[in-house]
């Protein structure tokens, strides 16, 4: 009896063996009543690939647009390059919380993945300006995270260089306006060979990567997804459009030149709005082309159950999104003249944190990002 | 009745078992830390953190920099030295007295296992388990097969107490009636091969495992004392154990049960199993070692007994403590730890501090991740004494930054068993006013629910 025991053990032993080292490979067709490859193609196909593909053109437009101007300096030209910008910038809130396959690795930082070319912000002007005058930088160094990307461009079309008078005194009159234009021409050349690269991997092989990866553990397509748009809402949404021009975050006062786009400086509540709305439309699968929803966080929280927490998450964007209306266009105007109801808005949007933290990610059993040790 | 404790303090049996369970624990343990080590685990868990949640009346015991890797070697050697038998005395207590330093560094990293190998092996410093099959029986050429009966049953007691007192826990009506935690935790595991796609989400699945969870804490002690249902009890033991390892990440427990289990059988089977290890080392040419015609005979009786005695009434007793607080204990947490409470709850919270100068009114919030890993962070969120201890480390911290009239505050929201989040600690109470004790903490406000049963 105790050698069949012991038998017994063996085979069980090495079946765990066998088992618990697969749990990063994909396995198709996973049917427990909720249909997670539909979500993930919906997220896929509908939101992330459109957006990608999306803002592929935006910056094409956008490269247009800086050649007319590099041609023609022009206030006109500046003007269309300016609104051209602002375009490609939407629909940045729109990709931004995907950093999800080749976005995480096309060279940025470890936490910010390839947002760390495209929207890191405040720009540090002082680095442009030394690059510019040493004509000695490199845009792949973390370093010059901050100094790329929309928030560089906004400066270098709206904001006015030491010395200037006008934005457009850089590309003219500028004893380095030939380094300026070379800048902006290194900034746009590296935005669109990373957004490039991401969109075309995902058209070639990532999509039915993510699609086919349906695994529960960390490195699960839905798991990813869901902790980057758990760490867009807080970070890239919460923290860094409201929270720190609010002031929340630091001692002694507000910080009005940290908003989003500060030189073109009466867009940053627009594009808040722009966030808002892909964070509802992520949770909610609404199609980033048309306004056609499918499956997504929102029908699998139902699926197990919880159709009160939906409702209250979606209750709770609307109440951000009021809130948003109310302030200024303009938040670092906003900050200065009034900040209490800056500050107010800032509450809305936190009291959404522990709803999504807690509330959605313990129902969904989330895996929190790189926390790996044993339980009991 | 006195004469029959003194009998049976004076019955003697065969020390085969013991041996086994020696050489058991101290490859499971020698595993465990050099798996421990290999994960990188000393170093994420002990060394990156800038700071570490302490046990009260123990903050003196912190990491100690790059010798704390001295440390673990410490413990792994003395795990080794217990395994061959090699001053054992010294080596266990050397194990007992490293490992539950290293438990008490970071109470982040606290698991109920942990808590079990440090009561283990401080019962293990005054059982004879190198009586036989050991090296030091070699070195002494001496060794004895017979060693008091009473030893190998404290062992058996231990983990009968162990397996009851997880049982008695699940008696509440969470885990009966709602079949939770089981009912957040099984649906995510839909990839297992086989069962995941068709049990994982049924209902009767998670109540079946909830009830039969419970069943088997509570029995299994008994079915491994019975000589007739022991061996089935193993091959549950082996299953159920098996099962909880595939489905969540308990990393070497299981294997510590299953081969700690062992003990129950008598000593022909560990006899075989110690042939087995003879041969195995046959190629050593050890001399054979002269059987000792006397039974161990301890030198310090009379110092040995009380203290087991004492050890044991803490031990039954201990876990009772939370009777005396207010409110629902898997709310509060006030006595949940040292009480065998394994995988009873899915909790988790969201804790925003607040640091604000009660003068001027002038605030600002606190971005965990400047002072906390990922994992201490998720620790902290949900259990009151992390809280306090976090926001008085906060409170220090900007004092010495040059902050002035410091108010520590927090914003704290947990969800417990899949109901939905409600506010946890009294966001008007300035936690660096408040003091750790074993008294109630006051300001953790009241559940908004009932869970009934013990």
């Amino acid at each position: 009896m105790f050698k069949k025991a012991l038998i017994f053990l063996t085979i069980i032993l090495v079946a765990i063996a066998c088992s618990s080292s697969d749990d990063s490979t994909g396995s198709n067709n996973v049917d427990d009543g909720f249909d997670r490859t539909a979500l993930l193609t919906n997220v896929a196909d509908n939101i992330i690939i459109p957006a990608f593909q999306d803002l592929q053109s935006k910056l094409s437009a956008l490269d247009t647009a800086k050649e007319d101007f590099l041609n023609d300096k022009s206030t006109t030209n500046l003007e269309t390059l300016s609104d051209t910008w602002l375009e490609a910038y939407k629909v940045c809130q729109h990709v931004q919380m995907f950093n999800i396959g080749e976005a995480d690795n096309v060279g940025g930082s470890e936490e910010r993945g390839f947002v760390s070319f495209f929207n890191i912000y405040p720009v540090t002007v002082a680095d442009i300006e030394n690059g510019t005058s040493s004509e000695d930088y490199d845009l792949n160094t973390s370093d010059y995270f901050d100094a790329q990307g929309f928030p560089a461009l906004d400066y270098l079309i709206h904001g006015v260089a030491t010395g200037d008078a006008l934005p457009l005194d850089k590309f003219t009159t500028n004893s380095d306006f030939n380094e300026y234009s070379a800048y902006l021409t290194d900034v746009m050349a590296q935005m669109i060979t990373k957004n490039n690269a991401i969109v075309n991997n995902w058209e070639s092989s990532y999509r039915n990567t993510f699609i086919a990866n349906t695994d529960s553990g960390l490195n699960g397509s839905f798991n990813m997804l869901a902790n980057d748009f758990l760490f867009f809402y807080e970070k890239g949404f919460r923290a860094e459009k409201f929270g720190i021009p609010t002031g929340v975050f630091s001692n002694g006062g507000t910080l009005p030149e940290k908003v989003e786009a500060y030189y073109k400086s009466d867009v940053s509540k627009e594009l808040a709005l722009e966030a808002l709305t892909a964070i509802e439309d992520v949770f909610n699968g609404v199609s980033y082309t048309n306004n056609t929803s499918a499956t997504s966080i929102n029908t699998y929280l139902e699926f197990l159950g919880n159709e009160a927490l939906v409702a209250d998450i979606n209750n709770q964007f609307v109440a951000v999104r009021n809130a948003i209306n109310g302030l200024n266009s303009n938040f670092s105007q906003q900050v200065i003249d009034n900040n209490i109801q800056m500050n107010a808005a800032y509450d809305i949007i936190q009291a959404a944190v522990p709803k999504l933290k807690v509330d959605m990610a313990q129902s969904l059993n989330i895996v929190i990002d790189f926390n790996d040790s044993d339980g009991d | 009745m006195l004469t029959k404790i003194k009998t049976y303090l004076d019955t003697n049996t065969n020390a085969a078992p013991l041996s086994v369970f020696r050489i058991g624990f101290g490859v499971m343990m020698l595993a465990s830390i050099i798996r421990f080590w290999s994960y990188g685990w000393i170093e994420k868990l002990y060394l990156e953190p800038k700071f570490h949640f302490t046990f009260y009346g123990f903050q003196w015991i912190k990491p100690i920099g790059n010798y704390t890797y001295l440390l673990f070697a410490i413990c792994g050697l003395a795990a080794f030295f217990v395994l061959i038998g090699f001053k054992y005395r010294i080596a266990i207590i050397t194990f007992f007295l490293s490992f539950t330093y290293i438990e008490l560094m970071d109470k982040t990293t606290y698991l109920n296992h942990y808590y079990f190998i440090t009561v283990l092996s401080f019962l293990m410093c005054f059982l004879p388990a190198n009586a036989y099959f050991s090296l030091d029986a070699l070195i002494r050429k001496k060794q004895y097969k017979q060693i008091p009966k009473w030893t190998i049953d404290s062992v058996k007691l231990l983990l009968g107490t162990v397996y009851l007192y997880a049982g008695l826990a699940k008696l509440n009506s969470d885990w009966l009636f709602k079949a939770m935690p089981l009912k957040i935790w099984l649906p995510s595991k839909y990839d297992i091969p086989i069962i995941g796609e068709t049990l994982m989400h049924k209902d009767w699945f998670h109540f079946a495992m909830s009830w039969s969870g419970m069943f088997y804490d509570l029995a299994i002690p008994f079915l491994l004392l019975y000589k007739k249902t022991r061996t089935l009890a193993f091959i549950i033991v082996v299953i159920f154990h098996v099962f909880t390892r595939i489905l969540f990440p308990i990393g070497m427990f299981p294997y510590i049960m299953i081969v700690s289990t062992l003990i129950f059988f008598d000593a022909t089977l560990h006899e075989k199993i110690l042939n087995i290890f003879r041969k195995g080392i046959s190629f050593l040419k050890f001399k054979t070692i002269a059987l000792s015609d006397q039974a161990y005979r301890y030198s310090y009786r009379k110092l040995v007994h009380p203290i087991l005695i004492v050890f044991f009434a803490l031990q039954l007793v201990f876990p009772w403590r939370y009777l005396v607080y207010p409110n629902e204990l898997f709310w509060t947490e006030e006595g949940f730890r040292f009480s065998w409470r394994v995988m009873l709850m899915e909790k988790a919270g969201y804790a925003n501090f607040k640091i604000v100068n009660s003068e001027t009114n002038d605030f600002f919030y606190v971005d965990n991740t400047d002072f906390l890993t990922p994992f201490q962070e998720k620790q902290m969120s949900f259990q009151p004494d992390f809280i306090l201890e976090y926001a008085h480390y906060l409170g220090d911290h900007f004092k010495s930054q040059g902050h002035q009239n410091i108010q520590v505050f927090v914003d704290c929201y947990v969800a417990l068993n899949g109901r939905l989040s409600q506010p946890y600690i009294d966001p008007k109470i300035d936690l660096y006013k408040e003091k750790e004790s074993f008294k109630h903490k006051n300001w953790i406000l009241p559940f908004n629910d009932e869970i009934k049963g013990l």
